[in-house]
């Protein structure tokens, strides 16, 4: 009796672990079949982002320096006032073109100071931001922080593209959403964007109108122009070493695909004269 | 430990004398990867993956060892000291972090494959039953230091996939609770646990390497396997690992980095998550955790367990997505067939790869949103998994009648060559 136990062990381990999903299994079809999952708002409204193309896309991209700088002044102007981008330094936007001097005057220009303690006195106080500082947080009093936007273009499903949409894409709660889920109206306070993940964000729309921002290159001030410009400097933020690290990559795949010449005619070269 | 014609170690150097006659390193070396050691002369690209097994790990301490000096162990300080010290002001910080990133997916990568050879050419066999399990040990091992690793950033997806698996152990009748909290340092991940996950993380790749000492030399008693699964007879039949096998796994490696190489430099996000690119939140949890890519398969047998059957659901998950890996350690008494090979055994050869395409459907499962239709999907594809390990190999191995065997692998592999078959018995 107990060898015959010992020799069908497998089979009863195995027969369990089956039984049990069998089970499993009977209690989901079930399910399904008497109370097919609703259908949600979410589910049917949402929308999913349309590809936006930047240089910095693909295996040879670079920054438009243009670009990133027009998103820059978006960003300075509009986002900073709620969005922090603590991880980013002053002095990196030499990464873009700006020079020494000009990144100076951008750090000691920025409207919110870094905070200070002294530890003698334990006096807090404040001072202008330097080119060495990373870009200050921004309180928002009595609601917590906004999502940092350092990394936001990596955060997100869809990155640039993803930013984009969600910055064009603030429009009237459709008629047919309400007639259909009467109790998924957009609650005060929030607002209604079919690309944001379920429909409805604490962030009024940001861009509103053409000219919100002067470029200083001339460059037509429209809410998509500025939410593509944003977009590609939040690519920017994300990921500063993205040229180099395409650069890098470049040189490194030429330099092992003729090591991969070399390796292979060695291989050829070793094993000739013998059959495998 | 070798064959009887396996070349001696004879240096003709003074210095390499002098120091052979005081520790004979040099000729351990020469007899375990160097001409001293014969290995079966028709070995295809599939046993590369062995050795490349080994230079993902060396790749692994040697970027980890590199980013742990940058490395800020705290849950106030781990995910700007990665996203913002190593990323933007460590010199090549960037690469070293994507290397090491996605070094861990090629790990995974050439280790599945070595293991999958290993089932189709019944590499589990006797005589090389230590050789397997040492693998699986070495398996776990990375497994674990795989999951600690993915916890150092401190993103969202690190967080809650450290609560979700340490919260396991809850499962445990009785003590669970206590378990968790003791192995967590807390009620749930933060300073205490992200320390000793840390400090774990850099210790256990060098167990790794130990074990791997070990399954070599557990190897080199029988020596290789070989796609015919026939042994070595005589001289014939071998060739020495150098220069022949170190030439077919340079070439191997070569192919190995262009693929790394691409993945860092040109997709270093793609195998990764983006939430883990958010601050780790204890207040929001995000709405789908899934883990890593490599443990897809076996977290979709964990969420397959949905009944009540006498234990509860979540230990049954927990039972089998354990019992899914450790049922290996019992692989080579699970399957008594005498041959060795997948390509001998036509029976063997076809559930072998419905056993891939379920493990690739379980991944499937395993990432994607538990809708019904894909709940189903994985409780079919988890109770294959099953089946196929505790009930059809060891049947299977006994109903079914192999192709004849070749005499030897030199007969096998002259016979190939003249039927004019160039392409790799696969």
């Amino acid at each position: 009796m107990s060898a015959l136990f010992v020799k069908s062990i497998k089979f009863l381990i195995g027969g369990a672990f089956v039984v049990a999903l069998f089970l499993a299994l009977w209690t989901t079809v079930a399910g399904m079949i008497n109370e097919p999952a609703a259908e949600t708002a979410a589910e049917e409204f949402h929308l999913k982002p349309e590809h936006l193309a930047l240089q910095s896309d693909g295996p040879f991209g670079t920054f438009d320096e243009q670009q990133v700088q027009r998103g820059f002044q978006v960003y300075k102007e509009v986002c900073a006032a709620c969005h922090s981008l603590s991880l980013v330094s002053f002095r990196e936007l030499e990464g873009i073109g700006y020079t020494e001097a000009q990144v100076k005057a951008i750090a000691t220009g920025w409207t919110t100071p870094q905070p200070t303690f002294d530890p003698k006195t334990g006096d807090r106080g404040e001072r202008p931001n330097t080119p060495a500082d990373r870009f200050p947080h921004v309180y928002y009093p009595g609601q917590g922080s906004p999502p940092d936007l350092s990394l936001i273009a990596k955060a997100r499903e869809g990155g640039a593209s993803y930013i984009h949409a969600l910055l064009t894409g603030y429009q009237a709660q459709p008629a047919e959403l309400l007639e259909k889920f009467p109790d998924a109206k957009t609650p005060e306070g929030l607002h209604y964007n079919p690309y944001f993940a379920n429909l409805n964000l604490a962030m009024p729309a940001p861009l509103t109108s053409e000219g919100q921002v002067q470029y200083l290159d001339g460059t037509r001030a429209t809410v998509d122009q500025m939410s593509k410009d944003v977009s590609a400097f939040l690519v920017w933020t994300a990921e500063p070493t993205l040229e180099k690290r395409h650069a890098v990559g470049f040189a490194t795949i030429l330099f092992l695909i003729a090591l991969l010449f070399l390796t292979f005619g060695a291989y050829r070269s070793v094993w000739a004269g013998v059959k495998h | 430990m070798s064959f009887p014609w396996a070349k001696q170690y004879a240096p003709k150097h003074p210095v390499m004398q002098w120091i052979d006659e005081k520790l004979p390193l040099p000729r351990f070396v020469y007899n375990a990867i160097g001409s001293g050691y014969p290995v079966p002369r028709n070995l295809n690209y599939f046993w590369n993956f062995g050795v490349l097994s080994g230079v993902a790990l060396v790749c692994q301490i040697v970027t980890g060892v590199i980013l742990a000096m940058h490395f800020h162990s705290s849950a106030a300080g781990a995910f700007e000291s990665v996203n913002g010290t190593i990323m933007r002001d460590v010199n090549a910080g960037w690469f070293l972090r994507f290397a090491h990133a996605n070094g861990a997916s090629m790990f995974f990568i050439v280790v599945y494959t070595h293991i999958a050879r290993g089932l189709y050419y019944g590499s589990y066999k006797a005589p090389r039953e230590m050789v397997w399990l040492l693998g699986v040990v070495i398996f776990l091992l990375l497994m674990a230091t795989a999951f600690m690793g993915y916890v150092l950033p401190w993103g969202q997806m690190s967080f809650w996939g450290a609560q979700v698996i340490t919260g396991f152990f809850s499962a445990i009748p009785v003590v669970g609770d206590w378990i968790r909290i003791w192995l967590l340092g807390g009620y749930a991940p933060d300073d205490a646990a992200l320390n000793r996950f840390f400090s774990l993380h850099y210790l256990l790749p060098f167990v790794i390497a130990a074990v791997v000492i070990l399954h070599i030399w557990a190897l080199h008693i029988p020596g290789s396997s070989n796609p015919t699964g026939v042994e070595v007879k005589d001289e014939q039949d071998t060739v020495p690992f150098h220069p022949y096998y170190t030439a077919k796994d340079g070439l191997g490696l070569v192919v190995f980095l262009i693929v790394f190489a691409l993945l860092i430099f040109f997709a270093p996000d793609m195998l990764g998550h983006p939430d883990n690119y958010i601050p780790a939140n204890p207040l929001s949890t995000p709405a789908h955790i899934v883990p890593e890519w490599y443990f897809l398969p076996f977290y979709a047998i964990l969420k397959s367990f949905t009944f009540d059957l006498i234990l509860p659901a979540k230990l049954w998950g927990v039972l089998a997505m354990f019992g899914s890996i450790l049922l290996m350690f019992f692989l080579p008494w699970l399957d008594k067939s005498p041959v060795r090979s997948g390509s001998y055994r036509p029976m063997y050869r076809i559930f072998f790869w419905i056993m891939i395409v379920d493990v690739f459907v379980l991944g499937y499962v395993g990432g994607a949103e538990p809708i019904a239709r894909n709940v189903i999907l994985g409780q079919i594809a988890s109770m294959y998994y099953f089946a196929h390990f505790l009930i059809i190999v060891p049947i299977v191995s006994r109903l079914e009648r192999p192709k004849p065997l070749p005499n030897s692998i030199t007969e096998a592999v002259l016979a190939k060559g003249k039927s004019g078959e160039t392409a790799v018995s696969a």
